[in-house]
């Protein structure tokens, strides 16, 4: 299958459900209406939650206040809808942001709960503020007109459900697939491997968890202007959980997974408000909310991928080219060989009343391999998060190509100059080699949100595409770029994140203990390409405790032991020095 | 707002809050275990009210039928599992645990309504009949994906409330419920009359707290709990099994949850829906104690309960916006002082 397929498979949809209001009954057509509204909510929730890994309860409310702000505006104040829907999409958003910027820092389920929070807080407030009909709602409220064309049937208000529904796919299928989007995409790694791109962790959350929102706000929006009327009872925490069930139903971070959901939640729906009644005479609207969460507990339970994925896996896959070459994107000003690179002046830390880093101070220069080894607890990984920002020193100064880094948050020192690679993995499995190496050109292009949904970044896109194939190629990773990282062995995952880090256009690599795990062979060619990279004059910092393969490739070595600096030199002198031998071996040998 | 009504809402939320404690600990106990945030608990405890007033209405609550019904579920599950497993040698013990277990305990229930039995004893049938649904529950929605992430099993506790809702409507019908007090006792305190349900309701807790610290330090079976609550990993090399340590804690839970209910029937009028605010603020007051401490929580669930007397004295509509809106600054406050190890998302 090749991108016109896609392509021409992507147009015969966009042509079926153009011509549905022609075939369908009008009962269908309420009901497509209803799915392409809450499709709306369900395509955000599958960037915030299946894309971005932030569980989100309270979208109900975000839909809500976008409703609710278009009813004041249209019903209460006789403005136009449009009017409405701006109004309504602006306070939306600013209400999102402002709670992501005081919730998104939390961690884990911590978030999710205080989604649960604001959007219980948030429903109760609908049913008792006095301007806004408290539990009877708001009436009356006008249809959308088109010039002096009122979509009043719900055959004509069809067209722009779905023609939102549609732009909204095909940008948010540009957004994914750009810069920003493979930020947003790499979330669910963990913050320590997004900071480590360069990349401003809590930012990328704030803007994915404000598009979820707005994308609500739409829906609000459409919702008021098709029923004419608002009440707080679709807005409150169990429709919450209805649209994170249609995203999770669809298949969580697919957004064509949003609608396929919110089709076969608002279908089952209505089936089985159908079919109940027949099995229980009288008690249907009890068991439909039973029936519903029972499906919804199997459907963890069994299938967590979700319908689309699930289909994928069947359809023949897309044939993609090899990218073609590009203008090389701008390098930094490399520091001249022999330079002071990096200082490390008597840094210490302490955790409690454990000195795992105690005054240590080393150099490295522009151009060398420097490798800090040490027995086990040595201080070695501590030393390494220091330098990349993960943890802080207690004292001293750390001062990188001139510049004090000592307080510098990670993705700061990443911008700096630093890239680093980790001793456990971190890739994302389920995105290509190539995507990988993408994200390392993070920090080193510009394209941001409108030109990435709006494709205005071609050209740029165009360089980082051929910079990443080359940068794949250059560590002997560039045969199969469209396989999935998860797929590679563990010798060469360790190689695609020295590609990735390679892509970032570093001053200084830092490996974090990149020999453990690795067998011989694999050994091997990792000091193969680490030297050839030597020969780039790139400068490299390893922490490693694996004797025998830094002894052989690097140019000096800095011995660390029980937290404190042992010695330091070539790795002939370092070979035979007796306080090495003893702490290696617990007494010369 | 004088003294004397700032007392009556101080002794007020107290009383609130006790009872927000015991469903608080209850959730502290299942989240340190089996690693769910057991939202369904302030459903137990509305179902256990619902219960004890259906046997004063000299009715056989809805709560012997869901048993049943649950029962049937998770027996059918264990049966399939443990065939599937190739161990049908479990099978005679199974039945009996999942089966004839609760069957047995539907019958005693209905055998003893017959007699018409006095207060106490129908507070001991409330607090049986209620007592298997959680670990019903446990066996068939969250032992299947006992290993999921936290999250994943938020989410269904979530879908679990709501299923139970329906079935709360449909075993108890709409309408609230009010029990007779179970104690007309009351004393005046420092100028303030304090009713003996609300003494009933603080003492409550402080000995069902008393007795899971107890229970927790020097009991075997409270130590392994403990120890699964630490690592599920290290606990099953040291033989012992997180399942069961699970179905105890939901036991032990639910009891708690149980009890809560039989203390608020009298106080509030609770309908088959009232559980999920009880849940929620019970479980706002467990985080402020970082779902991991039982004092921490038993403090917190009053901190919440005297909050929401005075919201409620102040604008009784916005009562649960405010009790709500102030878990955010508590969630925050919670993860900066709790260090994350970092932890990558589940794909």
């Amino acid at each position: 299958m090749t991108r016109l397929h896609v392509q021409l498979a992507a147009i015969a949809a966009v042509v079926c459900i153009a011509l549905a209001p022609f075939v369908l009954s009008p009962f269908s057509i309420t009901l497509m209406n209803y799915i392409g509204i809450y499709s709306l909510v369900a395509i955000g929730l599958a960037l915030l939650t299946g894309v971005g890994g932030i569980v989100s309860f309270g979208q109900a409310a975000f839909v809500g206040i976008a409703a609710y702000a278009t009813a004041w505006v249209s019903a209460l104040n006789g403005y136009s809808p449009w009017l409405g829907l701006v109004f309504g999409v602006v306070l939306t958003c600013c209400v999102a942001a402002v709670l992501g910027l005081v919730t998104l820092r939390l961690q884990g389920h911590f978030l999710s709960l205080s989604t649960v929070a604001w959007g219980l807080a948030i429903g109760f407030l609908f049913g008792n503020v006095e301007g806004l009909g408290r539990f009877n709602g708001i009436s009356s409220i006008p249809p959308i007109s088109i010039g002096s064309f009122a979509l009043v049937s719900s055959s004509q208000i069809y067209f722009l459900i779905w023609g939102i529904v549609a732009a909204v796919l095909l940008l948010g299928y540009n957004l994914l697939d750009s810069r920003l989007g493979r930020a947003m995409r790499a979330l669910r790694g963990g913050n320590t491997l997004v900071e480590s791109l360069g990349i401003n962790a809590f930012r990328i959350k704030l803007v994915t968890f404000v598009i979820a929102a707005f994308l609500a706000s739409l829906s609000g929006w459409l919702y008021a202007h098709m029923s004419r009327f608002i009440s707080p009872g679709p807005f409150d925490a169990g429709m919450g959980i209805e649209y994170l069930m249609m995203s999770m139903v669809g298949g969580a971070g697919s957004l064509l997974g949003g609608v396929v959901g919110a089709a076969v939640v608002t279908l089952l729906k209505n089936s089985v408000q159908d079919y109940l009644p027949l099995i229980a005479k009288g008690a249907s609207g009890q068991l439909e909310i039973v029936a519903f969460s029972a499906l919804f507990i199997l459907f963890l339970q069994w299938a967590r991928q979700g319908i689309v994925p699930f289909v994928a896996r069947y359809l023949p896959k897309v044939r993609r080219e090899r990218p073609h070459p590009a203008p090389p994107l701008p390098r930094r000003a490399q520091p001249t060989p022999g330079e002071l690179l990096l200082k490390v002046d008597g840094a210490e830390r302490r955790f409690g009343g454990l000195v795992a880093v105690n005054n240590v101070s080393f150099e490295v220069r522009s151009g060398e391999i420097l490798a800090v080894i040490g027995p086990n607890g040595a201080g070695k990984s501590t030393m390494f998060n220091c330098l990349t920002g993960a943890l802080r020193v207690n004292k001293g100064e750390i001062v990188f190509a001139g510049r004090p880094i000592t307080r510098d948050a990670q993705s700061r020192i990443a911008k700096a100059g630093v890239a680093r690679t980790f001793q456990h993995v971190k890739l994302r499995p389920r995105m290509s080699l190539l995507e990988n190496v993408m994200l390392g050109t993070y920090a080193r292009t510009h394209a941001g949100l409108f030109a990435g949904a709006f494709r205005l970044n071609q050209r740029e896109e165009a360089s980082v595409r051929h910079e990443a194939l080359m940068q794949l190629e250059r560590v002997g990773l560039g045969e199969k770029p469209f396989e999935l990282a998860g797929n590679l062995p563990l010798g060469n995952q360790r190689i695609l994140e020295i590609a990735r880090a390679l892509a970032a256009d570093p001053a200084l690599l830092v490996l974090d203990e990149p020999a453990a795990g690795l067998r011989r062979q694999e050994k091997l060619r990792l000091a193969e390409l680490l030297r050839s990279l030597r020969s780039d004059h790139l400068t490299i910092l390893i922490v490693e405790h694996d004797m025998e393969f830094v002894m052989s490739l690097v140019d000096r070595i800095v011995v660390l032991d029980f937290g404190s600096k042992l010695c330091e030199g070539a790795p002939a002198a370092i070979r035979s020095d007796e306080r090495v031998q003893e702490a290696y071996l617990g007494g010369v040998a | 707002m004088t003294s004397d009504i700032a007392a009556i809402l101080g002794i007020d939320g107290i009383a609130t809050g006790a009872v927000y404690a015991l469903v608080a600990i209850g959730t502290v106990l299942i989240f340190t275990v089996t690693r769910v945030i057991f939202i369904p608990f302030g459903d137990i405890a509305a179902f256990t009210a619902l219960t004890l007033a259906a046997l004063d209405a000299k009715r056989f609550p809805g709560t012997g039928a869901l048993v049943v019904i649950l029962a049937c579920l998770a027996t059918l599950i264990e049966i399939i599992s443990l065939v599937r497993a190739g161990e049908i040698r479990l099978l005679p013990r199974a039945l009996f645990f999942y089966l004839a277990l609760p069957l047995a305990v539907v019958g005693l229930a209905w055998l003893t309504m017959r007699a018409e039995p006095p207060l106490a004893v129908r507070l001991v049938l409330a607090l049986m009949l209620i007592t298997p649904i959680a670990p019903l529950l446990d066996r068939i929605v969250f032992r299947p994906i006992a290993d999921g992430t936290v999250l994943l099993l938020l989410t269904v506790s979530v879908a679990l409330h709501y299923a139970l809702v329906g079935l709360g409507l449909l075993f108890f019908g709409p309408e609230g419920v009010r029990t007779e007090p179970l104690t007309s006792f009351s004393t005046e305190f420092a100028g303030v009359l304090v009713s003996g349900q609300t003494m009933l309701i603080v003492l409550a807790a402080l000995v069902f707290s008393g007795l899971l610290y107890l229970f927790f330090d020097f009991t075997l079976v409270g130590k392994s709990l403990r120890a699964t609550a630490v690592n599920r990993t290290g606990s099953r090399l040291m033989g012992i099994r997180p399942a069961r340590a699970g179905t105890i804690a939901y036991l032990l839970g639910s009891l708690m949850a149980g009890v809560s209910g039989i203390l608020i029937a009298p106080v509030n009028t609770v309908f088959y829906d009232s559980g999920f605010l009880i849940g929620l603020k019970a479980f706002v007051g467990a985080i402020v104690g970082g779902m991991t401490s039982y004092p921490g929580a038993a403090i917190g669930a009053v901190g919440v309960g005297i909050l929401e007397s005075f919201a409620s004295f102040e604008s009784s509509a916005l009562k649960d916006v405010i009790v709500f809106s102030l878990l955010i600054p508590i969630l925050i406050w919670r993860s900066l002082a709790s260090l994350h190890s970092e932890e990558e998302i589940e794909e």
